[in-house]
């Protein structure tokens, strides 16, 4: 995918020494040395960044890190003092008035954290407004808004004041007239900030599921970490103006950049951050058919594993465990006896992207748990331990996710499907 | 003792003289006596208008207009001092007085409210208006009396001017205001939105800042009352003229009658431009908090508003 909107070097200093305080910076001063020297703030510095078509990219950082200044530069309401701002190859950064105006109309459009909607109109004239300032009919609008409207579930309410409008519905109404003029890009400027934290939640997954048709390109600001990653594809973090990590939630919570990033993804709910995919193994599993118990114990005692998948053909027929197996070996009263019978057929599932939160149900079962794709084939499988293990943070120490494991283990499974198949 | 005037005495009074007599009048004098045209016009035809206009029609209309602005005490108080205006044979003075304040006040509106949109948009240019405004607020109206006769000679059109003067500060201070208390926040929206200049006053600016600029207009429509006794002085009509006639033969009663008349009107014009400021479907801020906007430090003000919008 190519990038929508490419950041470079960009630099906003508030002040009137800011081409001196530039300079400065760009030798290397801190923030607080320049306001010292020139009276001039740094707002935003150095910030470089390229947010691809469809991507939600986040912004997060504490109030005064820039991030507020670093979105209002992007559509031109703060003229940036230095840099560029590419959307479709052309520069905001030096864009007069009148192309200002037309890529505003065209191109972005914003979302506010007070919803700053108009007091004097009613939400569907609200939502018209970006038609509005383009010049489009009244009928057209009319229609247009009523449609928009229809997608956040607030078209019995077109023709209400949005003072008779709770704050989550009020934000509905922002974000609708913010897709009403069909935007590529567009910006939202800590949307959720001002909204009770239920409210909030549900507007977060609506959220996510609109983006789901729209793939708009969204440039999203907050300062609530749970909040980005949670939203996402890509997060950049900023402090003091400048953006010190860039990567996805995954990236950050595991290697976060520097020590601030570090404090800061702490004590974060990594379950609601990591996935199945981020935990799971390679699976070792073994034919179903007329498999004598001692097989499958010996393969068990080869990977050190306690329980392993029994494949009926391409599908899954259900695991066994150590315990039950060892327990049916010593039982003498069947002689030579097959895995089908101590085998379990209830066991947990989970799909690729399933969040490891919703997993701790499953991994208290004390089974592997099967990570099935689409189609319910086998692709891994997720150790119990290692859910566990990766909510403390140290899933590089000691986890099954360990490389060099890994490829053991998959070289195992090649050989064992020459090996398990009895004659 | 000793005293700057010790040094030198300035003979402050004989440039002004010098300066107004010398120069301004025998130079500009048909030039201002041609600016009072369309004053002279705009007031003939209305003080036609509500002379022509019989009585009882006018005082329906005011009654229902009173009905349905200040409700219906307010209807029947305009129905009874009307009635009592006419009976104490005043209602002739009365329609011309009303057509001076009804001249004056557009005229205060034409200029006032484009003045205050400017004064708004431009700091520069509320730099250069402000002391404007304050020296118009504060200098007395006798003093600006004597160079009005000089260059527009006496009359009608030439009280309307001395009221124009006196009555047009609050009208620009009040549209000012108003549209400099627009929430940032709606500002930034428009802008995001990518309106024009023009786009943001009709449809934003313009629309929120309406209540303070009735109010304004109400502020400018009351002190243009109160320069009706003044503008007698110069030859305007009306009720001013009978209070002056009255003042002058001593006579109280007459005075009285004419003060009365005054009174009347200005509280029924009060509580008709009040209602309609009230009443203007606009949910923009309350003057009282427009008011309290002005008085609080600078850049507080957008944050304490959009709090309030959350």
């Amino acid at each position: 995918m190519r990038p929508k909107l490419t950041v470079r070097n960009l630099y906003k200093i508030f002040g009137k020494n800011t081409q001196a305080a530039l300079e400065l910076l760009q030798k290397g001063d801190e923030k607080a040395e320049i306001l010292a020297q020139t009276g001039a703030t740094v707002g935003v510095q150095d910030a470089s960044f390229e947010v691809e078509e469809g991507e939600i990219f986040v912004v997060m950082g504490l109030s005064g890190s820039g991030k507020s200044t670093l979105v209002r530069t992007l559509n031109g309401l703060i003229e940036p003092t230095s840099g560029q701002i590419l959307i479709d190859g052309e520069d905001v950064a030096r864009a007069d008035a009148a192309s200002l105006r037309r890529i505003r109309r065209d191109k972005i459009s914003m979302v506010f954290q007070h919803f700053a909607l108009f007091p004097h109109w009613t939400i569907a004239e609200n939502v018209a407004y970006g038609l509005k300032v383009r010049g489009v009919s009244r009928d057209a609008r009319r229609e247009r808004a009523l449609e928009v409207l229809e997608q956040v579930g607030l078209a019995p309410w077109a023709d209400s004041l949005p003072s008779d409008l709770s704050g989550g519905m009020q934000q509905r109404v922002g974000l609708a007239r913010g897709l009403a003029a069909d935007p590529d890009i567009l910006l939202m400027d800590e949307p959720f900030g001002a909204l009770d934290p239920l409210i909030r939640r549900d507007m977060q997954a609506e959220l996510l599921a609109l983006q789901k048709s729209l793939k708009k390109t969204i440039v999203f600001i907050t300062h609530d970490l749970n909040e980005a990653l949670l939203l996402g594809n890509r997060i950049a973090i900023m402090k003091d103006g400048r953006i010190v990590q860039i990567g996805t939630a995954q990236e950050i919570v595991m290697t976060p950049a520097d020590d601030y990033v570090a404090a800061f993804v702490a004590d974060i709910d990594r379950g609601r951050v990591f996935t199945a995919d981020d935990v799971a193994s390679d699976a070792i599993t073994i034919q179903l058919r007329d498999t004598p118990v001692r097989e499958a114990l010996r393969l068990m005692e080869k990977h050190g594993s306690h329980a392993l998948y029994v494949m009926d053909g391409k599908r899954v027929a259900g695991v066994v465990t150590y315990r039950d197996l060892a327990a049916c070996e010593m039982d003498t009263t069947t002689p030579s006896p097959t895995i089908g019978g101590s085998m379990i057929t209830d066991y947990p599932t989970a799909a690729c992207d399933t969040q490891l939160h919703e997993l701790y149900g499953p991994a208290g079962q004390g089974l592997p748990i099967a990570v099935t794709d689409d189609s319910d084939r086998l692709v891994a499988v997720i150790e119990p331990g290692d859910v566990l293990a990766h909510l403390s943070g140290d899933a590089n120490g000691n986890g099954a996710a360990e490389p060099e494991a890994a490829v053991i283990e998959a070289a195992a499974m090649e050989k064992e499907a020459a090996h398990v198949q009895p004659g | 003792m000793f005293s700057p005037a010790d040094i030198a005495t300035l003979p402050f009074d004989d440039w002004v003289n010098g300066f107004v007599r010398g120069w301004l009048v025998p130079n500009f004098r048909p030039a201002f006596r041609a600016a009072q045209v369309p004053i002279s016009a705009v007031l003939a035809w209305t003080e036609a208008f509500f002379l022509f206009v019989p009585m009882l029609v006018t005082t329906a209309a005011f009654a229902l207009a009173s009905w349905l602005t200040a409700g219906r005490a307010m209807a029947i108080f305009t129905l009874v001092g009307f009635a009592f205006i006419d009976m104490i044979g005043l209602w002739p003075q009365t329609m011309t007085t009303l057509a001076m304040i009804v001249t004056s006040v557009l005229f205060c509106a034409v200029v006032g409210i484009p003045t205050g949109i400017l004064a708004a948009r431009s700091d520069r240019a509320w730099a250069v208006i402000r002391p404007v405004l304050d020296v118009m607020q504060t200098i007395p109206s006798f003093v600006y009396l004597v160079p009005i006769v000089m260059l527009f000679g006496v009359g009608m059109a030439p009280g309307i001017i001395a009221t124009f003067i006196f009555a047009l500060p609050p009208i620009v201070r009040l549209t000012n205001l108003g549209i400099r208390n627009v929430r940032a926040d709606l500002i930034e929206a428009a802008e995001a939105f990518g309106s024009t200049r023009w786009q943001m006053l009709w449809d934003v600016q313009l629309p929120l800042a309406m209540r303070t600029i009735m109010a304004g207009l109400n502020q400018t429509l009351m002190l243009a009352l109160s320069m009706v006794v003044i503008a007698a002085l110069i030859g305007a009509g009306g009720l001013g003229l009978v209070v002056n006639t009255g003042l002058g033969r001593m006579d109280v009663g007459g005075a009285t009658a004419g003060g009365v008349g005054i009174v009347i009107l200005a509280i029924v014009l009060d509580r008709i431009t009040q209602g309609l400021a009230e009443r203007s479907d606009i949910r923009g801020i309350s003057l009282r908090q427009a008011l309290a906007n002005l008085f609080r430090l600078r850049g507080t003000a957008p944050a304490a508003e959009t709090q309030r919008a959350a």
